[in-house]
C-alpha cells in the first residue's frame, strides 16, 4: 500500500503550487503513472480521496494517463511500445531490449484551479 | 507522448462563473525523495562507499544472504555496515550484527517500503569513508519499494527457489530496476521441483542482459562468485 505514500507525495507538491495562488483550490490533478511504476490504480483513488480531506485539495478530481512501456529496438532502430510487460523484447523483430524509453513514469503533470468559494 | 492513453479523463466542469486554470507542473511525484536520494548518492561517492540495496519478497531469505555476505567481508577485513528495514521488531539486525558488522534497525511501524529519509537518519554518527560497503535491507515486499531510490550505487533483486519460476514475469516492475538478481535457497532446488533453467529465462525476458547468481547462505554454494561480482563493483 505504497500507494498511500504517494498520494501524501501528490497532495503536498499540489498544496504547495496552489499556495503560490491566492484565493484558488485545487478542483482536479492529473497524473502520469507508467505501467512499470507498480502503481495501483484503484488504491491510489482510495488514498487520495483520504489524504484530500482537511488540505486545499478537499473535494478534488484524480485523473490518471497511463503510460504504457516503450523501449528503444537497436535492430529496427526505433522506439517500439511492448504488447506485455513480461517480455521485454522489440515486438516487431523479436531483438531483446532493456533500453527503456517510456512506462517508469510517476508524474504530477498538472493542477485544475478554480476560485476558492468565499467564506 | 502521442501512445498514452487516459484510463479515465472525465472532465469537471467549473461552477458558473469559475474559470479553472490548468497549472502545467510537469515534476516527478517523488521529487523530494529523488532529490534527497541524489544528494545522498553523491555524499555516498564522495566518501568511496558502495552502497547495496537488497529488495525481496519477505521470507526469500534476504537476511541469510546478507549476513553470509557480511561476514566473509568482516573476515577479508573490509569495512562494512548495514541497515535494515522491518514493520516491527529488531530481529534482523541482532542476526546481521551476529556477522561482526555494525548494524542498525530500520522499523517502518507499518510502511511496507523504506524511504531515502529514514535511511539518512539511520546514518548518523557512522563515518561513511570509512566504509567499503554499506547494505540496505529493505522491507520485504516486491513492489512498494521499486519506486523509491535510496541513493544505492547497486540494487539486488532476490528470489528463492520456493517462490516459483514465475516471480520475475508475476513482478517485471521491481526487476526491472535491479542491477543484478540472486536467487537464494538453491539447496532446495530439488526438494522445490524448482526449474533454474526457466527462471533465469524469465528475468532475461524482463530484464535481458542482468546478471543472475545463485546462491545457497546456507551450503555457502555460488557466493564465491557473488563475492567476487560485488568486490569488482566495489573498485569500479
Amino acid at each position: 500500500m505504497h500507494e498511500l505514500s504517494i498520494a501524501t507525495y501528490v497532495v503536498d507538491l499540489a498544496t504547495q503550487h496552489a499556495s503560490q495562488h491566492e484565493g484558488s483550490r485545487v478542483a482536479a490533478v492529473t497524473l502520469r503513472v507508467g505501467s512499470l511504476s507498480c502503481v495501483h490504480e484503484a488504491a491510489l483513488r482510495f488514498s487520495f480521496d483520504l489524504v484530500c480531506e482537511g488540505t486545499p485539495l478537499k473535494g478534488a478530481e484524480l485523473h490518471i494517463v497511463a503510460v504504457p512501456v516503450s523501449v528503444w529496438c537497436a535492430a529496427c532502430q526505433a522506439e517500439r511500445e511492448l504488447p506485455s510487460i513480461q517480455r521485454f523484447a522489440c515486438p516487431v523483430c523479436g531483438a531483446p531490449s532493456a533500453d527503456i524509453r517510456a512506462g517508469r513514469e510517476l508524474d504530477l503533470e498538472s493542477i485544475e484551479l478554480v476560485e476558492a468559494a468565499l467564506p | 507522448m502521442s501512445h498514452s492513453r487516459p484510463i479515465r479523463s472525465s472532465s469537471v466542469q467549473p461552477p458558473r462563473g469559475q474559470s479553472p486554470r490548468i497549472l502545467e507542473v510537469r515534476t516527478k511525484i517523488l521529487k523530494k525523495n529523488d532529490e534527497l536520494a541524489r544528494a545522498m548518492r553523491a555524499e555516498f561517492e564522495a566518501a568511496g562507499v558502495v552502497v547495496v540495496n537488497l529488495v525481496s519478497s519477505p521470507g526469500t531469505g534476504k537476511t541469510a544472504f546478507l549476513k553470509e555476505t557480511l561476514t566473509r567481508l568482516v573476515k577479508a577485513g573490509e569495512p562494512v555496515a548495514a541497515v535494515v528495514g522491518d514493520l516491527e521488531t529488531d530481529n534482523d539486525a541482532q542476526r546481521l550484527a551476529a556477522s561482526g558488522a555494525p548494524v542498525r534497525q530500520i522499523m517502518t511501524h507499518g510502511l511496507c517500503h523504506l524511504e531515502a529519509d529514514m535511511v539518512k537518519a539511520h546514518l548518523e554518527g557512522w563515518d561513511l569513508s570509512s566504509l567499503r560497503y554499506l547494505f540496505i535491507e529493505n522491507v520485504g515486499n516486491l513492489v512498494c519499494p521499486t519506486s523509491w531510490d535510496l541513493g544505492e550505487s547497486l540494487r539486488v533483486a532476490l528470489l528463492s527457489v520456493t517462490e516459483g519460476e514465475d516471480k520475475p514475469l508475476k513482478y517485471p516492475g521491481l526487476f526491472n530496476t535491479a542491477d543484478v538478481a540472486v536467487i537464494t535457497k538453491i539447496d532446495l532446488t530439488e526438494a522445490c521441483d524448482f526449474n533454474r533453467a526457466l527462471a533465469r529465462a524469465n528475468i532475461e525476458a524482463v530484464r535481458p542482459g542482468m546478471r543472475v547468481f545463485e546462491t545457497s547462505a546456507k551450503t555457502g554454494a555460488g557466493m564465491d562468485g557473488w563475492m567476487e561480482w560485488l568486490t569488482r563493483a566495489g573498485q569500479a
